[in-house]
């Protein structure tokens, strides 16, 4: 391997390393300890980011999730509770911003209809199987049915 | 009745992807804060030199507030109907002016015409975020207690002023005839 490509390499690496470590903090927020660190991750995988439909407001890149993580951390130094910290978005964001959406009439199609369609279709497939069983008969009953056919008049 | 099985699970399943077409802009979410009282703020306001403003200068009449930028498109858009709405009908607009940069919100202003009775710089974010913003324009009806009546994503164009904030205006009791 020649210098050039040696250094190459590594530049590369150095590049790849880079792009890895400028992926995994947010915001450049410095946390007390670890485990408030974790804490803010797994409240923020929880919030729907509102203007991006299907991604979280931790991975988001949208203004509106770095607005919403920065009330997350000024809700946490406060000394706000998890539970806390969800009726706060929820109250201004609604349900949209929370990816496990409460129990309520607004929700009740998006909680039940799975389990009515899996019914539907356990209902088939019970209703299939019952009339499979009913079309096959033993060779007794066969005999039995061209008996009977034959005294009819 | 077995042989229309077919046909009567494609009406069904042709009838609900139907209702899908009829849903509104799936972007548009229900807004948590109508019925809700308009958030406290204590925010700079756009003027030369800049003053200070409060809930208390938004609530006490009823008023639109409108959240812009000049970095929005459709702000621009709806500028000339809100410019309509003040001449016509009198109605108070308050303007947030949204993650802006406020010299140019000025320059804006001077250029395109000014229907906002004052502005409150909102440059971080975070009235924004109180008031469940997630883009702008958004606009607000805040009756003469504070309270949001009325909350519109996107544009304010004459039709929503007709079919959406008119109705609502004259429930509240001021006339929104224009």
């Amino acid at each position: 391997m020649g210098s050039l490509s040696r250094i190459g390499l590594a530049a590369w690496c150095v590049w790849l390393a880079a792009g890895a470590l400028g992926a995994s903090p947010i915001d450049g927020f410095d946390f007390p300890d670890a485990a408030t660190a974790e804490r803010y991750q797994a409240l923020l995988s929880e919030f729907r980011c509102p203007k991006c439909l299907n991604e979280s407001i931790a991975s988001s890149g949208a203004p509106i999730a770095v607005d919403l993580r920065r009330t997350v951390r000024r809700l946490m130094t406060a000394g706000a509770g998890d539970d806390e910290i969800r009726a706060h978005l929820r109250a201004r964001y609604g349900d949209f911003v929370l990816y496990d959406p409460p129990l309520g009439p607004g929700t009740w199609a998006l909680w039940f209809a799975p389990l009515a369609l899996a019914g539907v279709g356990v209902a088939v497939l019970v209703r299939a199987g019952l009339r499979r069983r009913a079309a096959s008969l033993t060779e007794r009953e066969r005999e039995r049915v061209a008996r009977l056919l034959d005294e009819a008049p | 009745m077995h042989r229309l099985l077919p046909l009567a699970a494609f009406v069904v399943l042709a009838g609900i992807l139907y209702l899908g077409f009829t849903l509104r802009d799936p972007t548009l979410l229900p807004s948590a804060l109508v019925g809700q009282p308009f958030p406290e703020f204590d925010l700079p306001t756009l003027g030369d030199p800049p003053g200070r403003a409060t809930r208390a200068d938004v609530a006490g009449d009823v008023r639109l507030v409108n959240v812009w930028a000049t970095w929005c498109p459709t702000c621009l858009a709806e500028h000339g109907e809100l410019m309509r709405i003040r001449r016509a009908t009198g109605l108070s607009i308050v303007g947030v002016n949204y993650k802006d940069d406020p010299a140019e919100a000025r320059a804006w202003l001077a250029r395109h015409g000014d229907p906002y009775d004052f502005n409150v710089v909102d440059l971080a974010g975070d009235l924004g975020v109180d008031l469940g913003v997630y883009g702008a324009p958004e606009t607000f009806l805040v009756d003469a207690g504070g309270t949001i009546r009325y909350k519109r994503v996107g544009e304010v164009n004459g039709r929503v002023w007709r079919e959406e904030i008119a109705p609502v205006l004259a429930e509240i009791g001021t006339p929104g005839d224009g």
